[in-house]
């Protein structure tokens, strides 16, 4: 070991510079990554206060200050994008927490081992499977001529229903496909957090005559409060962002769902894909990126002032 | 240093898997009430999860006329393998997805699980003096980014990637959620071994890649298994990077295009009261998605272990 750094005192940049080289190179190909991709496009936000077009390229364009904002807040569109996006998270969240934790504390009830893993496994199955699958499986169920809640609706004599026209119809169906995809995979942090409770508590509260009802109101939902506590948060950081491709797959381009429907991202998508409207778009984004910046920013701080272990930063 | 010492076993794969231990306490009533609803309601919400997946299998297993008749149900109706017959009566389009598809996934996976291991490793190390600095970069993307519109510009315009089965490939190679998942994963390698390691003379490199990664079981399994599922399920980048303009469309974004063929019709006659007889082979369409979907379900049940233990890792602190 003698001979090895024990040099006392701060070194300078370039003999840090050559002592971690190997680890440094080891980042390399990552640091490429992420600048390419998330950093280049940066400046491209510039947009969001031009009038774009391809000949004059993003700076070249005419400024046009604010008006790409002021058009599509006079036009209530910003509104509805950001209500839509923010009430389907909403309710995610919340609905999404209740039946993971609910799910959970039932799974710890499971003794049987294979029971459990099986259960586990068929639970975690629409989380593997692609956003496109998801789509045609809901097409599969709700479609007029052929659904399978229609054929059962037709079956008991009842009048087919026109679910891909009823606007109303989709918050609930949304969110019912987003429980079935998300809850069996969100559970299993809720079920590790149980896991870790210590046992002693339980045989305690057994002892002092607790019956099974009592002991997971007062022993493993109080245990669950910090983990609860901190996904919610940090799940409300990301309030602003959609899951674009559930609402994508289930909804498209079907304009009679819009008013119900339309995310922040799906309108995005569609601007570019279809219209090929980059300022809109872009200033759309733009917004969504700031406000969803604050609101981690701020979850992040209410979380430090919980746990400090918890915190990202 | 000797090799039993590195041999040590690494346990995080029991992590929220390891059956409670079984309390020897006498079952009262609540405790019967309680498990016995446990088990239906779970058993319940399993089957929910599964139903949707049997439909469809059931639907490709079906006769088209025996659909149209009578509408999806959870059995086959009028047993038919014709749309599977269908599929690979001219199987260039699904065996050119296919083959697009897995080459992605097998080097995606690679080289990502790679490029995110070392610099997870990297990151890990308490006497690299720039990790800070390094995870901030990484981190900040995930607070902050230009959004789609400019992303795109730029990596179809000025990278000039627009039709290039790279702008697909290179864009799912990482995440900076799956970085910091493995960088936590390291935390479970003891520090000596790093250091034992530096004590035999072995260079960064040969630390990670011969005493680090052997260890990291695990951790490799779960972020290739994201990784995987990835590419297998992609088809967002390749709907705006590559539209029509490549021959074989990977293949959710080729399901993507045999669906939304219908949706099209569909949505144009949404409001009418017109009944879409027309429209393309509903079991055709149910066997494409099972011939899509198939390998990747059958890969689960090989990292269900290790992916329990992953996600419980990295979960809160993604």
């Amino acid at each position: 070991m003698s001979g090895t750094d024990t040099a006392r005192g701060p070194k300078s940049i370039w003999r840090q510079l050559a002592d971690s080289k190997v680890l440094l190179l080891m980042c390399v190909p990552a640091i490429i990554f992420f600048i390419v991709f998330n950093y280049m496009p940066l400046p491209g936000a510039w947009i969001a206060f031009t009038n774009f077009n391809y000949r004059d390229g993003i700076f070249g364009s005419p400024f046009v200050g604010f008006k790409n904002f002021e058009f599509l807040i006079k036009s209530g569109q910003l509104w509805t994008l950001t209500r839509n996006t923010i009430l389907y998270n909403l309710a995610f969240i919340v609905l999404g927490n209740i039946l993971q934790i609910a799910i959970a504390i039932m799974l710890n009830e499971v003794r049987l081992a294979w029971f459990k893993k099986l259960s586990q496994a068929a639970m975690f199955l629409p989380f593997f499977i692609s956003s496109v699958l998801v789509g045609v499986i809901a097409f599969n169920l709700l479609n007029y001529d052929t659904g399978a809640l229609n054929a059962l609706i037709k079956q008991t004599g009842g009048d087919p229903i026109k679910i891909y026209s009823s606007a109303g119809a989709w918050p609930l169906i949304i969110i019912m496909v987003h429980l079935w995809q998300s809850t069996g995979y969100g559970s299993i942090v809720y079920f590790a957090a149980i896991m870790g409770i210590d046992r002693s508590l339980y045989e305690a509260a057994t002892v002092d005559g607790a019956s099974a009802w009592q002991r997971i109101r007062f022993v493993t939902l109080p245990s669950l409060k910090p983990t609860f506590i901190i996904l919610v948060l940090f799940a409300l950081g990301g309030i602003m962002h959609g899951n674009f491709g559930l609402f994508w797959n289930l909804v498209g381009n079907n304009a009679a769902l819009f008013q119900t429907t339309d995310i922040i991202e799906t309108s995005v998508y569609r601007m570019v894909l279809s219209q090929n409207n980059f300022t809109t778009s872009t200033a759309v984004g733009l917004y969504q990126s700031l406000f969803g910046f604050a609101l981690v920013m701020t979850a992040n701080w209410i979380v430090r002032r919980i746990n400090k272990d918890y915190a990202l930063f | 240093m000797h090799s039993s010492d590195l041999a040590r076993p690494f346990d995080t794969e029991g992590v929220g898997l390891g059956p409670a231990k079984p309390r020897a306490i006498k079952l009262d009533g609540s405790d019967i009430v309680i498990r016995s609803i446990s088990y239906i309601t779970i058993t319940l919400f399993a089957l929910f999860c599964l139903l949707p997946f049997i439909m469809m299998l059931s639907a490709s297993l079906s006769s088209e006329a025996a659909i149209m008749k009578s509408g999806f149900g959870i059995l086959p109706k009028d047993f038919s393998l014709a749309a599977y017959e269908w599929i690979f009566k001219a199987p260039k389009q699904i065996i050119g997805s296919y083959v697009v598809t897995i080459v992605m996934t097998v080097f995606g996976t690679a080289i990502g699980l790679f490029i995110i291991s070392m610099t997870g490793y990297a990151l890990h190390r308490k006497d690299f003096p720039f990790r800070n600095h390094i995870s901030f970069l990484i981190y900040f993307t995930t607070l902050f980014s230009a959004g789609l519109a400019p992303t795109f510009l730029w990596v179809a315009r000025d990278l000039g990637l627009r039709g290039n089965y790279l702008a697909v490939f290179l864009q799912l190679l990482m995440t900076p959620w799956l970085i910091i998942l493995m960088k936590n994963f390291m935390r479970t390698v003891p520090y000596e071994i790093i250091e034992s390691g530096k004590v035999d003379g072995a260079g960064d490199f040969r630390i990670f890649a011969q005493l680090c990664l052997p260890m990291m079981k695990p951790a490799l399994a779960t972020i290739g298994l994201f990784l995987a599922l990835g590419y297998w399920n992609e088809w967002y980048l390749s709907s705006l990077y590559l539209g029509s303009t490549v021959e074989f469309k990977p293949l959710q974004y080729h399901l993507y295009n045999i669906i939304n063929t219908a949706n099209a019709l569909r949505n144009s006659v949404a409001g009418s009261n017109v009944s879409v007889t027309a429209l393309p082979s509903n079991t055709l369409k149910m066997a494409s998605a099972i011939v899509a979907t198939g390998p990747i379900l059958l890969l689960y049940p090989f990292v269900q272990k290790y992916f329990v233990s992953g996600i419980t890792i990295g979960a809160v602190k993604g």
